[in-house]
């Protein structure tokens, strides 16, 4: 069999004979709660899709692709006043357009912002930090932050610890979905479902740097229609992302219905990053401790607001504060 | 603690927040997490490809239909996915959010298995023969056009139309289909003909 | 469409006016954001609301339903009162020379001839000043103040920035920035591409919307050209095709025609058909008409159809009325004088106005045969779905039946584009359950209907005994079968009238295209405009080869187009009187000295010399139309009509209401609404999440846009009482529904004619059977009246209530 080849475009018919993967469990650069992944032996190129706002008309292809490819099934809600259906990302649903209607102040007029939701991602992911289920959250060496369910346990910190709000915990199954880059597709040499799809090739894909190449130019346009702030979304604060937006309106990223202007994994994430290694051999030890935590993390639920003061409880009680942690990445 | 203790089992043994940290931080993670770290099995590989057009609107995006078992080798075929045609000139293996969709729309579960018939009156479907069906239908065609069939107009001219029968035809039927209907409707002499393009 | 989807790469400046291609077309929408990224195009939008297309154009206008002509008049208006004419084009490939009667002219809103008890025009007047020469008379100086220009000056003088504003409620600012990007395409090298769809066809007047467009595209010179033309984004897959295939009233295959009572025989029916040149030297094209007919009358009869009975004439009927067209026949039907309706992958209970009333026509019906791949409403009309289909069951009459057809994945043949690209595709999927092919179907009701003629004798057996059926299985005919007697074959050797002895085609073969037709009777052909879709050459409709040299955006070896692989239609217009491109950085056509040639299939005879042999060659004038003669029921030029339920009387007559010769039944005319009861106008639309009445059936498509809504704006709101997500009742003069309000900048209340006018906007897509949950479409509320000229339904502009519901529907 040969092997696949690496991605460079979404523009490409998937094969139908089978063949040698190419992005391995030997790509695994990052591993949440394991220390000691050895040294991957190749550096993939590293992938981005990009989102570009100005070309997108909002009509959900890629929801539609994502939900086929990925074989969900999100459920026929209702309509609250909004086009976001549904009214959530959802364990079903991995990515959402979503709508904002602005009015721009410098020329009084409207502006239909829309914009694809969906897992970013992250060079830095803070999901991956936040996770305590060995194995459960992997980074690939081109970018690709994937969940492996067989090892996710339900507790829901990776929510927590997303500085873009995208996990979900499934009702069914309790365990933690999120865009997956469509990584088999990739491992296959071909792009994701959504970027296929996409009608006006707002979302593209391929290698970040070609990405980053093609959002000048996309700039460049923008530029000439008079959006004279228009710029790349690939935020410092989370290392940069494998998701990245060409936004028109690039000095106030939040406009575009609440997409972080600077979006940094939460402190206590860091902390609690640390945690899930010193505090896990504590834990061992002191079994009233491990009682505790089995307790909220084997139910499966999504972490709540009382989970997240008992786990900050348990760390500033046990370790002395979140900034004990290591923080290491 | 026992290293060949599959980790499923594992984890319901222990709490599961302790055994994962403690898996982690005990130096044994590394195996166990390798060989989880595996993408989806791809799910086209040996499946059939066959081309097609999108049924919905006049773009006509060229799509690519994946099945399981090959309809131009006599096997029965099911479709598992499909997607656009990035050889297509138009649509390069783009689609919009119904043609994204279009595997759910082959297998709707509205979607009619069986001819069906309505009585005057009645308050649900019985099914019927496919036979009996288009007896049904010609018998009817044939006494309805017998009886108002109007071959002469007042004035005496052939006129040979029949108005009291019409004829609907669809908007996503081939040309062929549409070439076979033209045929059977016209040399009828109906008159009440349309498609879709009117509205 | 003149162009194609991938021609659209090449314009300078879209105009999306009476559609929304980024919503209802997103994957030919792609061809706009192509020539925006890479030409620099801009993109204009005029809608009555903000739509998906808006989000991303460059410039934005509202516009009042209803009110297009007037919009357009009065761009053509400002183009020639600021020199933004084509001057070369407009003189030489317009009628824009041609003199008109002395007796024609327009005053109070109409044209002259009206007569308001038929009403109806009396046409006469409205034609060309033929000289003795037999010839239509003209003055290449454009200096006679009977010519085409200068009475189309006079007409759109009224049609001011400042009548726009107050007629349309497009702010005059807007209306006049969008005037001044329009004009630059006046540029004899610059390009400007309208797309249009049904917010355009679905008025009173929608094919006067469309003329409006055209004349003002012929104006800047942009038809024939690379990124420009009239681009109908047609709603359908394949409505071109059963349009093209005449699958309607009126027509014979190839936009030839039933004929009419006044027919009665062959030789009446042809003399009408001479279409003689109106100037010298011009092809008039249609001068083939005998060709294409007689060779469809031999596909259809064959050996019954001879020169000694007419070519079996007397099989086709002849018309009493223009069209019995859909609105026709569910009146009739709704006065229990239709027996027998079949619906094949129809599904008329949501598609027609006015709902209540087709659902009492159905109940007249004797049978109902519904053919589809889906539970549609139509099929299940008499089924109680509580306040969503309130009927008695015990009391509807009708027997139905449904037939399970397969849907695309599991059928073979060809769908034609809104590019005129016929493209063949194959069947993948096995039908499911006991599901049949249309054509399995089809045939099974003819060979029955023909086996009981046989066996019982009846009225006029022959034209179904005697119709063509050479197909080796006749209960299935085969996709190839099919495609190839469309395509046409000679019946018995032509020989080459241009080459004495030699033959043109051979006795059995296929032609190679339409030009190798006869009326004769020795070429057989079901629709000549497909004639070499499927020749000796093979299936030239499933043609594979995406190579486009240049990358002009033809892919000439993609699939086949007609009329015989053209992929711009007039594109020698798209080179001077010379013959030399307009645009040198986008050529298309050219004439070397000896013959045309180019990135496309001339459309013009290859050695016919430029300056003699004028480019639009189907038009016996060899000009294309500013002024249309007869050829429109309602007017030569379009004028301003109001729809017929609006909130402002005509500006021009009072009295005159709607589109003064639409027709109109007594019934119908009875159930208008007012403005004083029903203030609101509203207009109906598809969203991107679906595709008419059958992704409700998908529970993706259900998930992405599960319900019912309609839109209103804020101010509206507020007046009313509305909250965002709430429930609300829609109410009008023919029925009531109940939707989500969804509250939006989008939509902002306009001035017109001192009146503020507030739009609801009504979504299509919802029903009772499917996927999504249930609800109602526009289809309860619209008037039953359509287009004067092809009785489209007027679906874009009518007359609602609205006000805060309760949270459950009660009837």
């Amino acid at each position: 069999m040969t092997t696949a080849p690496q991605p460079t475009t979404a523009v490409s018919n998937p094969p139908v004979q089978p063949m040698d993967l190419n992005l391995l469990p030997s790509d695994v650069i990052r591993a949440s709660a394991t220390y000691d992944l050895p040294e991957p032996s190749r550096q993939l190129e590293k992938v981005a899709k990009l989102i570009d706002i100005s070309k997108c008309i909002g009509c959900k292809a890629c929801q539609s692709a994502c939900v086929e490819w990925n074989d969900t099934h999100p459920e026929v809600g209702e309509n609250v006043g909004s086009y976001e259906n549904p009214h959530d990302l959802t364990a079903e649903m991995f990515t959402l357009m979503r709508f904002e209607e602005w009015v721009n102040p410098d020329t009084s007029d409207l502006e239909w912002l829309i914009r694809k939701d969906g897992c970013m991602h992250c060079e830095d992911p803070g999901c991956l930090k936040a996770c305590p289920a060995p194995g459960a959250i992997v980074q690939y060496s081109n970018g690709i932050v994937d969940f492996v369910h067989e090892n996710c346990i339900g507790c829901g910190y990776c929510v927590t610890g997303c500085p873009f709000d995208i996990p979900r915990i499934s009702k069914v199954d309790h365990k933690s979905y999120k865009c997956t880059l469509c990584s088999d597709r990739v491992a296959v040499g071909q792009g994701p479902a959504c970027a296929k799809a996409c009608p006006t090739q707002a979302i593209v894909f391929g290698t970040k740097a070609d990405m980053i190449e093609h959002a000048h130019t996309r700039i460049e346009d923008l530029n000439a229609r008079g959006y004279d702030n228009a710029g790349i979304y690939d935020p410092a604060g989370v290392g940069g992302t494998h998701v990245i937006y060409v936004l028109p309106h690039a000095e106030k990223p939040s406009i575009y219905s609440g997409l972080p202007d600077d979006p940094r994994i939460s402190p206590l994430v860091e902390g609690w990053k640390g945690v899930t290694k010193t505090a896990g051999m504590a834990v061992m030890g002191i079994a009233a401790a491990g009682a505790l935590l089995a307790g909220f993390f084997t139910r499966g639920s999504r972490v709540d607001d009382h989970d997240e003061q008992e786990a900050e409880r348990l760390v500033e009680d046990d370790l002395g504060g979140p900034d004990k942690g290591t923080g290491a990445g | 603690m026992n290293i060949d203790l599959s980790r499923r089992g594992f984890l319901r043994l222990a709490g599961a927040g302790v055994a994962a940290t403690s898996l982690g931080a005990m130096g044994f993670g590394e195996a166990e997490a390798a060989e989880a770290a595996h993408v989806r099995a791809f799910k086209l590989a040996t499946t059939t490809e066959t081309r097609n057009t999108c049924p919905y609107c006049s773009v006509a995006c060229g799509i690519i239909m994946y099945s399981k078992g090959d309809v131009k080798a006599g096997e029965t075929a099911e479709i598992i996915h499909i997607e656009g045609d990035s050889d297509h000139p138009t649509n390069r293996g783009t689609l919009c959010p119904k043609g994204a969709a279009l595997k759910d729309f082959v297998h709707a579960p509205t979607r009619l298995t069986k001819p069906r018939y309505r009585k005057p009156g009645g308050t649900s479907f019985e099914e019927i023969s496919w036979d009996d069906a288009l007896n049904m239908i010609a018998r009817a065609i044939k006494d309805d056009r017998d009886a108002n069939l109007l071959q002469v107009n007042e004035a005496g001219q052939t006129v040979n139309r029949w108005t009291t029968a019409g004829f609907l035809a669809a908007s996503a039927t081939t040309n062929e289909t549409a070439w076979l209907t033209y045929k059977t409707v016209r040399s009828m002499g109906i008159v009440g003909f349309d498609n879709q393009a009117r509205v | 469409m003149t162009n194609s989807w991938t021609d659209i790469k090449n314009t300078d400046l879209v105009i999306v006016m009476g559609g929304n291609a980024a919503e209802a077309h997103p994957c030919g929408f792609k061809w706009v954001t192509e020539a925006k990224a890479h030409r620099g195009a801009k993109l204009i939008v005029v809608d009555p609301r903000y739509t998906r297309t808006a989000a991303v154009s460059d410039y934005y206008a509202p516009i009042r339903p209803g009110s297009d002509i007037a919009f357009l008049m009065g761009v053509i208006r400002w183009c020639i009162e600021n020199d933004k004419v084509q001057w070369e084009y407009v003189t030489n490939y317009t009628n824009a020379s041609f003199l008109v009667k002395d007796e024609f002219g327009w005053s109070d809103g109409l044209f002259t001839g009206y007569d308001e008890e038929k009403r109806d025009y009396d046409k006469k007047s409205w034609d060309y000043k033929i000289g003795e020469d037999g010839f239509a008379e003209v003055d290449m100086t454009l200096q006679d103040p009977r010519c085409v220009w200068n009475l189309l000056k006079a007409h759109v003088d009224v049609y001011t920035p400042e009548f726009v504003e107050n007629i349309c409620g497009t702010p005059r600012d807007k209306f006049l920035a969008i005037c001044e990007m329009i004009g630059e395409c006046s540029a004899p090298d610059k390009v400007m591409t309208s797309m249009y769809a049904l917010g355009w066809t679905q008025h009173s007047k929608g094919a006067q919307n469309i003329r409006g467009m055209a004349m003002l595209q012929l104006i800047l010179g942009n038809i024939g050209m690379r990124g420009g033309g009239m681009n109908a984004l047609r709603g359908h897959s394949n409505i071109q095709g059963l349009t093209d295939l005449g699958l309607m009233s009126n027509l014979i295959p190839g936009y030839l025609n039933i004929p009419t009572e006044k027919e009665p025989d062959w030789e009446t029916y042809m003399s009408t058909r001479a279409f003689k040149p109106l100037r010298p030297n011009q092809t008039s094209y249609w001068q083939n008409y005998p060709k294409f007919m007689v060779s469809f009358m031999k596909a259809m009869w064959g050996d019954a159809a001879t020169a000694e009975n007419d070519w079996a004439y007397d099989y086709l009927p002849k018309l009493d009325v223009p069209t019995y067209d859909v609105l026709r026949m569910f009146d009739l039907m709704h006065h229990g004088r239709i027996n027998l309706y079949f619906c094949q992958g129809f599904n008329p209970l949501l598609s027609f106005p006015d709902r209540a009333k087709l659902t009492r026509a159905l109940s007249n019906l004797k049978l109902l045969v519904v053919m589809d791949p889906l539970e549609t409403e139509t099929a299940h009309f008499w089924e109680n779905h509580g306040v969503y289909n309130d009927v008695d069951p015990a009391e509807i009459q009708t027997e139905v039946l449904e037939l399970p057809t397969t849907c695309f994945a599991e059928d073979e043949g060809a769908l034609v584009n809104s590019g005129r690209w016929l493209q063949w595709h194959w069947a993948g999927g096995t039908p499911p359950g006991e599901a049949k092919h249309d054509t399995w179907i089809m045939a099974g009701i003819q060979r029955r209907v023909r086996a009981l003629y046989e066996a019982e004798g009846g009225v006029l057996p022959d034209p179904i005994l005697n119709l063509t059926w050479d197909y080796a299985d006749p209960f299935e005919p085969t996709p190839e079968e099919l495609a190839k007697e469309m395509n046409g074959r000679a019946l018995r050797t032509v020989p080459d009238p241009a080459n004495e002895g030699a033959v043109l085609v051979e006795a059995g073969q296929q032609v190679k295209n339409f030009t190798q037709l006869q009326a004769d009777g020795s070429t057989a052909c079901g629709c000549w405009l497909y004639s070499g879709c499927w020749n000796e050459d093979g299936n030239n409709m499933a043609r594979r080869d995406n190579t486009d040299p240049d990358e002009t955006g033809a892919y000439l070896n993609w699939a086949w187009s007609w009329p015989v692989n053209r992929r711009i239609l007039y594109n020698r217009a798209s080179a001077d009187m010379q013959g030399k491109p307009w645009a040198e950085d986008r050529p298309l056509i050219w004439w070397t000295g000896e013959k045309w040639e180019g990135y496309d299939v001339p459309d013009i005879g290859v050695t016919s010399k430029p300056g003699e042999v004028m480019p639009f060659i189907m038009n016996a004038e060899g000009t294309s139309r500013l002024f249309t003669r007869a050829m429109m029921r309602d007017g030569p030029f379009p004028t301003h009509m109001e729809p017929f339920e609006s909130p402002l009387a005509n500006v021009f007559n009072a009295r005159m209401r709607g589109n003064p010769v639409s027709r109109m039944f007594e019934d119908d005319a009875q159930n208008l609404g007012s403005s004083d009861q029903f203030p609101f106008v509203a207009t109906s639309y598809r969203l991107t999440e679906h595709f008419h009445y059958w992704t409700k059936h998908n529970p993706v498509n259900a998930a992405l846009q599960p319900e019912f809504f309609v839109e209103i704006s804020q101010e509206l709101a507020a007046e009313r009482g509305i909250v965002n997500g709430s429930r609300v009742r829609v109410w009008g003069k023919r029925g009531e529904v109940w939707a989500k309000a969804l509250v939006t900048r989008r939509l902002q209340p306009m001035t017109c004619d001192g009146k503020t006018i507030h739009v609801v906007g009504i979504p299509l897509h919802w029903g009772f059977m499917g996927a999504a949950k249930k609800g109602w479409g526009p289809n309860s509320l619209t008037p039953y009246v359509g287009d004067a000229n092809v009785e489209t339904p007027e679906f874009k502009a009518f007359l609602v209530n609205i006000e805060p519901a309760a949270e459950e529907p009660v009837a």
